[in-house]
Parts: C-alpha cells; structure tokens; sequence
C-alpha cells in the first residue's frame, strides 16, 4: 500500500511538470507578441519596452517559463488583463458556483444512473433494460448546450416556472439558487448518468453470475436482499470512484452549461477569458483544472485500494 | 457464363471454409439492429453534405429581409432564421462542417496518436516514459477545456478548430495504441518475426500494427461522434466555423437569442447533432461488439 502509494506520488511530479509545460507553451503558440496585445491601442514603444522587461518577454524562453512557475508555485498565478485582480482571486471567486453545480450534478447522476443500471441489469433483456439503454444512448448523444436551449424554452419560456439564466449564491436564498441552479445541474448530470448508467449495468451483470451471489440465492435469501445486499454492494464499488474522475466531463460540461444559463462559474471565466485574450486567467483555470483532476485521480486510487482488500498488500 | 457462375459458387465455398476476419466483422455488424440503423443515418448524413446543392433549392448564406424569422411553412420546410435565410438549407449544408470536422480532427488525432503509441509500446524504457508522462499530462487536461484553449490560441477558424480537437483528442489514441503494443508484442508471432531478424520498423507496421485495428478502429469511431460535438461547441462558442458559412454548433448560438420569438431555430440544428452523433455512437458500439473476440 504504502509502496504503491510512494510510486503514484512520484509519478505525479513529471505529470504536473508537463502540464504546466504545454500550458506554457500555449501562450508561445500563439503568432502575435503578447506584449503588443498588452500594450493595447496606442503600441507606444516605450510602453511595450517596458511591458516587456516587467513580464521578461526579453528572456529566451527556457528562462520565462522559470520566472513563470516560480511565480504560480508561490500562488502567483499573474494577473487579469480585463479585471486588474490576481488571477487566483478570480478563479477563488468562480470556482465555488460551479461545485455547487457539479455537486448538484453528480447527485443528480447518481439518482438517475445507478438505479437505471441496476434495473436493466436485473430485467435483463426485458422492456426496462431496453429502455434503461435507450436513455444510456440519449444521454450520451445529446450535445449539452442543446438540451439546455431546449430546457430554457420548456421551462423558462413555455411554462414560466424557472428562471432561465442568472445565479443566486446558495447563502443568500438557497430556494432561487436552487430554482437557478436545477436545470444546469440537469443538463451536466444527464450525461454523467448516462456513463454511470452502463458502468453499473455491466457490474451488476458480473456480480450477478458470480457464485456468492449463486450462494446467496441457493440459502434461499429473498431475490431482494440478494441484489440490494450481496451483489449491489460488490458491484458499485469501482462506479464510486468513477463517479469522482468524470469531473473532468463535468468542468467540461460546465464551459458551455454555464454560457448558456448564464452562471458567473469557472467555465465562464475560460470563455471571457478567451475572448478577452486574457491569456493568465486562460492559464490559470487550465492549470487549476489538471490539479484537481490529478489530486481527484490518486484520491479515487487510494478509495479504490481502502475498499477492494484484495488490493491492500 | 458457366465460367463465371463456377467462380463465384467456388469462392462461396472458399469463404465459407475460410472467412476473412473484416468479413466476419462485418457480417456480425450488420446483424445488430443499432448498427444498421447508426449505419444507413450516417450514410444518409453523407449524402446530404455530399450532395446539399442538388437537395436543397434555397442558397444557405442568401438573405432575405421579407422572410426574417418565418414560421416553418411549404416553403421553408424548417423555417427561416433572424436574417430570412432557409433553415433546412443551413441544416443541410452545416452538415458538411460537422462531419468534416469530425473525419479531419480524428484523422490528426491518429496520425500523432498511433506513430507515437507505436513508439512507445515497442521501444519502452525512456522513450516510453516520456510519452507517457506527456499523455498523462495532456489527459489531466479536460477535453474540451483544452481544445478551446488551443482553438482561442490559434485564432477561430474551422481548419484550427479541427486541429485543436485533433490534438486534444491524440493523447487517448497514444494510451490505447501503447496499451494494445505491450499486450500484443508478447505473443509467439511477434517473437518468431524477430526471430527471423526483421527490423524493429517492420515487425511494428507489419506484424503488429494489423492486429490493433480493431481497437482504434472502434475508438475512432466514438472518437468522431465526440469531435462533432467539440466542434458544435467550438462554433457554438465563435472558435469554429465562421458566419455567414453554416454549422450547427454557430446556428445554436444564433437561435439561442430568439427562443421566444423562432424556437424553431433551436430545434434542427440540434436535432442534426444529436442524430449524427447517435448514429456514430451506435456503430461504435456495434463494432465493439462485433470486434470482440470473446463473444465468437
């Protein structure tokens, strides 16, 4: 365990190294001179001269990109071109709207993927599984922002009983922010449900054929206590720590979501950021986004290990 | 005649001694009801990009101030969009970005993926653990995220659109062709080629390269069906394709302002998406299934 620990945590300091390499090296790609961008209208040379000795664009590469991941290993992230405000203020400000949508959204997967995964699995081959498939391929194949133009119209424009875009923190009146906040958490948590929805099928149908599963049923256990209790317990253990790495899908999902609904969360930071050529806030959320993702991964890898004991060595 | 009729019933009999293994695919394919299905949609979607200007008789970029905003009606099947121009034309036409998209950025991800993959499954050692480290850190990265971060980089066009999909999509084909490699390089065919002294080149493309096919083939599948909704979202975004030319992803966007008024305008474009990606996924699946060597 503690080994298997130690390599994956070895093994994370080159990832994290060349992630924040290729994030660099985004800015790098780009043909024009950042310093121009930043100088704005005017391009006064000696704005530009300056612009370029503040953020060492007169360095050679190798020697800005140590300037620059001294600076992000210290929390300094640069600054916003559009807002004046340090980069990770920014991302502090946005980052909790879209985990209450991704929270509410993982729940919303859950509710719908699991027992739909079970059911099909249980009435295999019956109109349930079927259906249950159906719904696995829709959710798969519907482009996000689609069902959400389609939400907005059914229930903002058609019936009038929610809001259609806007966001009201969860502190200042938690009934609006949940009104504000179901439809998006719908459309994030659908595809997820979907995923969940043939993970769990397929575990289910394993378990089910496994011999203590067959022991189980032959000491004449209720076919119910049989399912929720011996296989259903077996079989969503790996599904949880799925759950967990599908926040990739999820930050993903929340860049257009959140455009369409108009939620001030992370995902609309990385659009305006993009359109304002705000390039440390594009770099900042890209960045903050992988280390969440890795930390996610180790922690789903160490859950994964705490709860299979076959594992633990 | 009789030449001809011996022929074919002689190699009948020889196929059905030794069937190939693509023809045994396929014949499993085709018995899966999804897979037709996701096949003949897909088919149909290529024929209209194909052939939109003899589908459609409205130009899909002419505007028209009298027709702003209209009804679907006989005229315009789909109704027309906030400048008078033809839905059904625009739906039609976007199918060509779309797919194009999809085919072009898949093609990018192979064309870096597997050389690479191949690479690093073979070689192994640093090599392979410098690719790998790369894949790992290019898969931290949330899809989507990075290709629009790659697309804002390059500047918004349809042609940097595909290649930020592409690239963004690369590092799956890396991890799977390198996983495939490792299990395949093994076997008692790949050591008798190296026992026969073939070079290290030729043993990859050769001998081992035909045998995982099957997994990039299912991969690239689902992989098109995800880059037509990375490229819907990138226009829907303004990084794709650019106005007056149609895609479904800007279409979106446009009719996202006049929900009230055209809700129309939401329905095909998205509808489009949803079908050609369904159908894509429907035969990534079906290939998957009938690719399977276990379910013989």
């Amino acid at each position: 365990m503690l080994n298997f620990l130690a390599k994956r945590l070895v093994q994370i300091v080159p990832t994290l190294f060349f992630v924040s390499v290729l994030i660099f090296s985004l800015q790098h790609l780009l043909p024009g001179d950042p310093a121009l961008v930043m100088a704005g209208e005017e391009r006064d040379p000696a704005v530009i001269a300056q612009i370029r000795a503040q953020y060492h664009l007169d360095q050679p590469i190798p020697v800005q990109y140590v300037y620059w991941i001294k600076g992000v290993l210290s929390g300094d992230f640069g600054e916003s071109l559009r807002n004046k405000m340090p980069v990770l203020e920014l991302i502090a400000q946005k980052l909790p709207v879209t985990l209450q949508l991704a929270a509410m959204a993982i729940v919303i997967a859950f509710l719908i993927g699991i027992p739909a995964g079970i059911v099909s699995a249980v009435k295999k081959g019956t109109a349930w599984d079927y259906g249950a498939n159906l719904f696995a391929l829709w959710g798969i194949s519907t482009p996000n922002f689609w069902l959400g133009i389609m939400l907005i119209f059914l229930f903002s424009i058609e019936l009038g009983w929610l809001p259609a875009s806007g966001y009201v923190p969860l502190s200042e009146n938690w009934r609006a922010s949940i009104a504000a906040t179901i439809m998006p958490a719908f459309v994030l948590g659908n595809a997820i449900a979907a995923i969940l929805m043939r993970h769990t099928r397929s575990a289910m149908l394993q378990v089910l054929e496994s011999d203590y599963v067959r022991t189980a049923r032959a000491k004449g256990l209720s076919e119910r206590t049989v399912i929720l209790k011996h296989a259903m317990r077996n079989a969503l253990t790996p599904i949880i720590t799925l759950g967990a790495l599908e926040l990739g899908t999820l930050l993903s999902g929340a860049v257009l979501t959140e455009q369409i609904f108009s939620i001030p969360g992370f995902g609309k930071l990385i659009v305006d950021a993009v359109f304002n050529r705000d390039y440390a806030v594009v770099q900042g959320v890209v960045l903050t986004t992988a280390t969440i993702y890795i930390t996610l991964n180790l922690i789903a890898d160490i859950a994964y290990i705490l709860v299979n004991p076959r594992l633990r060595g | 005649m009789t030449d001809t009729t011996l022929g074919t019933s002689a190699s009948l009999a020889a196929a059905e001694t030794l069937e190939s293994p693509a023809r045994r695919a396929w014949r499993r394919l085709i018995r899966r009801k999804g897979a037709v299905l996701g096949l003949v949609v897909t088919a149909l979607f290529i024929l209209l990009a194909v052939f939109a200007p003899l589908i459609v008789p409205y130009d899909p970029i002419a505007t028209s101030w009298s027709l702003v905003r209209k009804a679907p009606s006989l005229q315009h099947w789909f109704g027309t969009d906030e400048l008078g121009r033809d839905v059904l034309a625009r739906v039609v036409f976007g199918a060509r970005a779309s797919l194009l998209a999809g085919v072009i950025s898949v093609g990018i991800a192979l064309a870096i993926g597997v050389p690479l993959g191949l690479l690093a499954g073979y070689r192994g050692g640093f090599i392979d653990g410098l690719i790998s480290r790369i894949t790992d850190a290019m898969l931290a990265c949330p899809f989507l995220i990075l290709a629009i971060a790659l697309a804002a980089f390059l500047g918004p066009s349809l042609g940097n659109a595909m290649i930020a999909i592409g690239v963004s999509a690369t590092p799956i084909f890396i991890r799977l062709t390198r996983g495939q490699v490792m299990s395949v390089k093994v076997e008692d065919y790949v050591e008798a080629a190296r026992a026969m002294g073939n070079p290290r080149w030729r043993i990859a493309l050769v001998h081992i390269l035909p045998n995982i096919l099957p997994a990039l083939l299912v991969q690239a599948t689902l992989s098109i069906a995800a880059a037509i909704i990375a490229e819907a979202a990138l226009s829907f975004l303004g990084l794709g394709q650019q106005p007056p030319a149609p895609s479904w992803g800007s279409m979106l966007n446009a009719a996202q302002r006049f929900l009230t008024s055209a809700p129309w305008m939401a329905v095909w474009p998205g509808l489009a998406i949803f079908l050609v990606v369904l159908s894509f996924n429907l035969v990534g699946d079906g290939l998957r299934d009938a690719l399977d060597p276990k379910a013989r």
